[in-house]
């Protein structure tokens, strides 16, 4: 391509949208369904009850380290279809970009999208780009939805939970959000702050392959991070949970960066972890099987629901006090996913 | 992690809560005058520990909180003038002022910049050179060495389009004439880790000497905030109260004298409004004519004008102690820290934010 940057032109549906269509997306991302280029993608043959979710990713800056825009994209609705024991099909991909994006970001963000797709074994079957005027956008919007299957025995919800059931953390909190908002602030911090941006569908599988009763629901704890999540859970249990400060799991680094900055690990966001509500009998071989993952290999039981004031999350503080967890007002943090 | 695990550990905390209960034979209501003793005490759960006999008020340590309506009204005011970008804490984003914050100025196109350390605001006066950049000095002698420093290098790069609106204020006066109310019946005070570093333990000394008031100066960390709630306790039930220091990796008895030396340089007492507590004499800090190119007040021709505080709002009430946030009206109904009313339940470190966010019925 000739052309450096995004053009208005690019959007118009005329040649110019073909050619970047050819020559980028149809390059990275092609698949039998996407190559017809119609205008919607058909799937054949579908058998049982499907979840459908979208979700929009508008981050800055849209590279960090760990991950950037497009793989947050696509694990992130994945990981959507994956909370409700969804087996991802497909993705659609909506761009939206700002007029003078240069074009090496867009192939960098496309090439992103074709690998978090490819290893996760999701493709992007369907899509649209639109783009605006200088100025009307910041850089790079991006739309995506997602089509899973799922076991319709299956019936996860925070409803379900119970007194007695435990919450697992499948791993590490907060690393996601304060790699942006460092990054954001332009604060260099000694270690390593890495997004945990990760598709979380085969950790879900294994699971529930493994315990299909005793799970009661996965939720991503993303924006508002696990104290706002545990709170919703709570909320439509009518139960308490009681955390234990000591148990939950957060790098040297993530609270090094939250002393300085005056922020709380359970607040921030996180694009690559689960929480497991599940039958307290079967919670210890439920850690020991995530353990066996990948994307679990840090989980640890963090907590329990009891029948104690219903909504309310506690937390037990080492010098075995305690306090409430509520969820995220509206404090100043920029946007991060 | 160095200087933070060990004072969290709870085989080394628990038998302090034990050495607490035991420590206390007379009555102990203390009042703790930092944002961060606020939210630290409420974060580590010891307000649900203290043995019976032992009361925390939380004093008017939050200098967001301390910022007075009419200033919120000056900031708003300068923020919405044609070549001016205000440069704040994050904390001050939504302070209501008499009519809306800075939020809603900016949401109408004022240029606001939430910035992370005055030398920001330094940088953002580099990089546009046709807006005159104000900083907005809210703060007490924590941080306003920070913003002496700013000034002093924006002298020696010769920046013409920076300035400071100082409302910077300082803790030992006002101290005393609130100590100095017989109705708060404080008998002891944890001192503030943070202006100590700068101010000195040696400052507490007059309180000592004029109420018979127990100090302690105190960090942040569970261990820290026992230890100093203990020494609290046995200076009150033996009848000898002092000045104790249990903060030295942080604090001495003269404090930082750089430091010192560097505000009496660039700034001069004057009298400054207090939100809850009115006009105090002395309590304030304004740039001294020497560094008048770099005070917003004398380059933007700015007048202050009283204005009242919201209706209902206790937060005059709160900041000295009177009352707790469970007993104004507006608590947790009208006023939340999404829809603020008072400057106490908007900033992260005010005493109604606190309440709300850890809550007091656990």
């Amino acid at each position: 391509m000739s052309d450096k940057t995004i053009l208005l032109d690019h959007g118009s549906g005329g040649l110019a949208s073909q050619e970047l269509i050819r020559s980028l997306f149809l390059k990275y991302l092609d698949n039998e369904v996407l190559r017809g280029l119609e205008d919607s993608a058909v799937l054949t043959n579908q058998a049982g009850n499907l979840v459908f979710t979208t979700d929009s990713y508008v981050v800055d800056p849209l590279f960090f380290p760990g991950g950037d825009i497009g793989k947050l994209a696509v694990h992130g609705t994945i990981n959507d279809l994956a909370m409700r024991g969804g087996r991802p099909l497909c993705l659609s991909l909506g761009l939206i970009l700002e007029e003078g994006l240069a074009l090496d970001e867009l192939e960098k963000i496309i090439i992103s999208v074709a690998e978090a797709s490819s290893s996760s074994g999701v493709p992007i079957v369907t899509g649209d780009t639109k783009v605006v005027p200088k100025g009307k956008a910041d850089k790079c919007f991006i739309n995506t939805s997602g089509i899973g299957l799922v076991d319709p025995a299956l019936s996860l919800s925070s409803k379900n939970g119970k007194a007695g059931d435990v919450v697992i953390l499948s791993g590490s909190m907060g690393d996601h959000g304060i790699t942006i908002m460092t990054r954001r602030a332009g604060i260099a911090l000694e270690g390593n702050l890495r997004s945990d941006t990760a598709p979380l569908h085969r950790l879900v599988e294994r699971v529930l392959t493994g315990f299909p009763s005793a799970v009661r629901t996965f939720r991503d704890p993303t924006r508002g991070g696990v104290a706002t999540t545990l709170n919703e859970i709570a909320e439509a249990s009518g139960l308490c949970i009681e955390l234990e400060e000591e148990r939950l799991p957060i790098k040297a680094e993530v609270r090094a960066a939250c002393e300085i900055l005056g922020l709380e690990p359970l607040y921030l966001a996180n694009e690559g972890k689960c929480l497991a509500v599940v039958d307290g009998e079967a919670a210890d071989d439920i850690v020991s099987l995530m353990r066996d993952t990948d994307e679990g290999r840090e989980a640890v039981i963090i907590g329990r629901l009891t029948a104690g004031k219903a909504g309310r999350v506690l937390i037990n503080t080492p010098i075995g006090g305690a306090r409430v967890v509520t969820p995220l007002h509206g404090e100043p943090l920029p946007r991060i996913c | 992690m160095k200087h933070i695990d060990e004072y969290r550990d709870s085989a080394l905390v628990r038998p302090l809560v034990d050495e607490l209960k035991n420590s206390l034979t007379r009555p102990v209501r203390l009042m703790e005058v930092c944002g961060t003793h606020t939210m630290s005490i409420f974060r580590s759960g010891i307000r649900t520990i203290l043995p019976e006999g032992m009361e925390i008020v939380s004093g008017p340590g939050c200098p967001v909180c301390v910022t007075s309506a009419s200033h919120m009204d000056v900031f708003i005011q300068m923020a919405e003038l044609d070549h001016v970008r205000v440069a704040i804490f994050g904390d001050l984003f939504r302070v209501p002022g008499s009519n809306g914050s800075l939020a809603n100025a900016s949401s109408r196109g004022a240029k606001v910049d939430v910035v992370y350390s005055p030398m920001d605001g330094l940088e953002l006066a580099r990089k546009n050179p046709d807006d005159l950049v104000v900083f907005l000095g809210v703060g007490f002698e924590t941080t306003t060495p920070g913003i002496g420093a700013t000034i002093l290098a924006a002298a020696r790069e010769d920046i013409d389009n920076f300035c400071v609106f100082s409302t910077h204020k300082v803790i030992p006066g006002p101290l005393e004439a609130l100590m100095g109310d017989p109705e708060l019946k404080i008998n002891a005070l944890l001192c503030p880790g943070h202006v100590s570093a700068i101010i000195g333990a040696g400052a507490y000394q007059p309180l000592v000497d004029k109420f018979g008031l127990a100090c302690v100066v105190a960090g942040f960390e569970p261990a820290d905030l026992l230890k100093g709630l203990i020494l609290l306790a046995r200076q009150v039930s033996s009848g000898k109260p002092q000045v104790e220091n249990i903060y030295p990796r942080v604090v001495s008895w003269e404090g930082n004298r750089r430091a010192q030396a560097m505000l009496e340089e660039i700034f001069e007492p004057v009298d400054m409004e207090w939100r809850g507590l009115g006009m105090l004499p002395r309590s304030g800090l304004a740039i001294r004519d020497k560094y008048a190119r770099f005070d917003a007040e004398k380059r933007l021709d700015i007048t202050v004008i009283k204005v009242e505080e919201p209706k209902g709002c206790l937060c005059g009430a709160i900041l000295k102690g009177r009352n707790t946030p469970p007993e104004c009206p507006l608590f947790k109904s009208r006023c939340t820290p999404a829809m603020p009313i008072g400057p106490c339940m908007v900033s992260s470190e005010g005493t109604c934010a606190a309440y709300y966010k850890y809550g007091q019925d656990s």
